[in-house]
């Protein structure tokens, strides 16, 4: 076991001069002792940049920094060939692979990458995921469909589907009045805020899952995504039969277009890594899965986005504007935000950057 | 990735040890984490941010109270935007604390959380790739679902179930899930959690050494060193210093930095035994320093001959 932690959060800076050169009996250890300084400066620099990231060090410590790592590099290679000092060994073996950490660690800080993300590398992953959405739509469309039918051909389907029930204006044998009344809005702007934070929290969870399940090959994130998709189909059955699909479809599109936009994206992201796992092609399945996966999870930070959206626009929008064209405008006017960012909006990708699909 | 063969130094041979090949071309021994340590540091971390979300509910509360204060404790005229307020911050706070702790320390320069550097582990990713954001990502949404969800969805059936709802057998479902999820590290050779599959990545253990100091710069090993006690210069013969190896040498050596008199006095006799010497007592450490600083002489000067000898066998 190594010494614990703790001690070396106090006893630093500590450093005891080297002795002479001459007073040391073999070459390997005069070898050592001529580049000693070099590997502390080293190892220096790296504490410091791993205590505080890149302001803090001096701009000629951070130019030297990829000469010293090669140099303690190739001081280690000669060593292994010329020395018997195990605990030197010990010691450039853990301050080579410490400069590896850093000199090729993450080369952007989150604030740098979310930048990159934004200007271009969210809608590059998307479009790499499009034959995952091309399926992720369909089955979502037949989630529709399924639900429909199941609750035209047996009502007690609905109370399965939606089982709360109780005080819950929507039910089959409802009036039109009762129904257009849960369309229409709240009181006021009171709790629509909180109301906004609360849908977030919980969309965005439910998106998360659907990505994350897709981890088993996936088939639960499509379950998932017909599962919820059913509950539309059944609503949509039940406004049909009062003639009140339109203004159904209104109330929905506000927020409908950028959240089902977003369940699809992360079903799709999520069935990208199953078809991943499932169809390897030529790669091992471990790298085809790490692939797939660093590709999805841009995807998925682009999610999260689009459910703070979808929720500002559920709580304030929907509840405010109780106009049915106004409504399809707004729906209309974010489906098609969304529809140009990721089909439209091409930036050249920067040279090397970590944020396109391709990379890694 | 294969486990690299003996060449220096103990515990090498490990089934924890991997290698890595920098660009240079240069190999370098890694360790895996073991599993405890993990299991220990996300214990750790959950501890912190379930700690800190409860800091931030009570302080919340405590505001909500003075806000309560400020109607006179009539709920009524309770200033409803002022309430509103203290719930998004509330609910804003978890979902951001809960994706960032994780998300911003592991791209930090440490690659770990507060817990792996409390036990002394960072996350890399696997082979010599660059570790990236995306990566990051991944691994932390994937937690979700290993833990959380299950956790979450447990503790409500069983509430229900203490409610005498009948919750059939979905308890079981999701407890084989977690079950699943929380062996998987112990399903595949390098320890990987569903997480670490899909982002490319596993968790190494931190590499942490000090220079040690020059053994053949001190005391009777040094050019012209000679015992302090007695003032002898040990010399030691060809044939003497042929009887033993590299493994040897480097027992030696450890004994050297951190043993205790009594054991450098048992060392001291097995080596007198073995050379034939008649053990004296008193001046072992500088019998020993001597004996290391003319064996590794003799040892290094072969190796640059390209003649090594790995231990007294051989």
């Amino acid at each position: 076991m190594k010494a614990p932690i703790i001690s070396s959060w106090f006893g630093r800076g500590a450093v005891a001069t080297p002795p002479d050169i001459e007073s040391a009996a073999l070459r390997s250890d005069r070898f050592r002792l001529e580049r000693e300084g070099e590997w502390r400066r080293l190892e220096d620099i790296l504490a410091r940049m791993e205590r505080g990231g890149l302001k803090r060090i001096a701009d000629d410590d951070l130019v030297a920094l990829p000469a010293l790592y090669r140099t303690a590099a190739s001081s280690l290679s000669v060593a292994r060939e010329t020395s018997l000092d195990a605990a030197t060994l010990a010691y450039l073996e853990a301050l080579v692979q410490r400069a590896w950490f850093q000199v090729y660690g993450p080369r952007q800080g989150f604030v740098r990458w979310l930048r990159g993300f934004l200007m271009g590398g969210w809608s590059r992953a998307v479009r790499a995921l499009w034959l995952d959405i091309c399926i992720a739509l369909f089955v979502m469309v037949a989630g529709t469909v399924v639900g429909w039918l199941l609750v035209a051909r047996d009502e007690a389907w609905y109370y399965r589907l939606f089982p709360a029930g109780g005080g819950d204006a929507r039910v089959p044998g409802a009036t039109r009045e009762q129904l257009l009344e849960s369309l229409s809005h709240d009181e006021g702007a009171y709790g629509l805020a909180g109301f906004a934070a609360q849908l977030f929290s919980n969309n965005s969870g439910v998106c998360i899952l659907a990505f994350a399940l897709g981890f088993a090959f996936g088939i639960p994130s499509l379950l998932l995504l017909v599962h919820n998709m059913a509950l539309l189909g059944a609503l949509l059955w039940l406004f049909n039969g009062q003639g009140l699909t339109v203004e159904l479809a209104a109330w929905l599109s506000v927020h409908g277009t950028t959240e089902l936009f977003g369940i699809l994206l992360s079903g799709a992201a999520g069935l990208h890594i199953g078809r991943a796992m499932a169809f390897p092609g030529k790669l091992p399945v471990l790298e085809s899965a790490a692939a797939a996966g660093r590709r999805s999870a841009v995807v998925m930070v682009g999610v999260v986005i689009m459910m703070i959206v979808a929720a500002l626009l559920e709580a304030f929008p929907r509840q405010l504007v109780e106009d049915t064209g106004s409504r399809f405008i707004i729906g209309g006017t974010m489906l098609i935000i969304w529809l140009s960012y990721f089909i439209l909006y091409r930036p050249a990708a920067p040279l090397g950057d970590a944020g396109s699909p391709e990379a890694g | 990735m294969s486990a690299r063969k003996t060449t220096s130094g103990p515990l090498r041979d490990d089934k924890r040890a991997r290698t890595l090949v920098t660009p240079e071309g240069l190999t370098l021994p890694i360790k895996l984490a073991s599993r405890s340590a993990r299991a220990g540091a996300l214990m750790i971390d959950v501890m912190i941010l379930v700690f800190s979300i409860i800091a931030v509910e009570l302080l919340l509360l405590w505001l909500a109270a003075g806000v309560l204060d400020g109607t006179a404790l009539d709920p009524g005229n309770l200033n409803q935007s002022a309430a509103e307020f203290l719930g998004i911050v509330l609910a804003l706070f978890v979902f951001v604390a809960w994706y960032g702790y994780f998300l911003v320390q592991e791209l930090g320069p440490r690659g770990a959380t507060l817990g792996k550097r409390i036990v002394g582990i960072r996350i890399a990713a696997r082979g010599a790739r660059r570790l990236t954001p995306e990566a990051v990502i991944a691994r932390n949404l994937l937690r979700d679902i290993e833990i959380f969800y299950p956790l979450v969805t447990l503790v409500v059936l069983l509430s229900m179930a203490g409610r005498e709802d009948d919750i059939g057998v979905l308890g079981w479902v999701v407890t084989g899930w977690f079950a699943l999820f929380l062996l998987f590290p112990f399903f595949n050779r390098d320890g990987l959690r569903a997480g670490d599959i899909i982002a490319g990545t596993w968790v190494v253990e931190r590499p942490r050494a000090k220079l040690a100091a020059v053994l053949s710069a001190q005391g009777a090993a040094a050019a012209a060193g000679a015992s302090e006690v007695t003032g002898v210069r040990y010399d030691f013969g060809e044939a003497e210093l042929s009887i033993y190896g590299e493994k040897e040498l480097q027992t030696l050596e450890r004994m050297l930095r951190d043993a205790q008199p009594d054991a450098l006095a048992a060392v001291h006799a097995a080596i007198c035994r073995k050379i034939g010497w008649n053990p004296g007592a008193g001046d072992e450490r500088a019998f020993l320093e001597a004996f290391y600083a003319q064996l590794r002489a003799k040892l290094e000067g072969d190796m640059r001959f390209g003649k090594r000898k790995a231990d007294k066998f051989s």
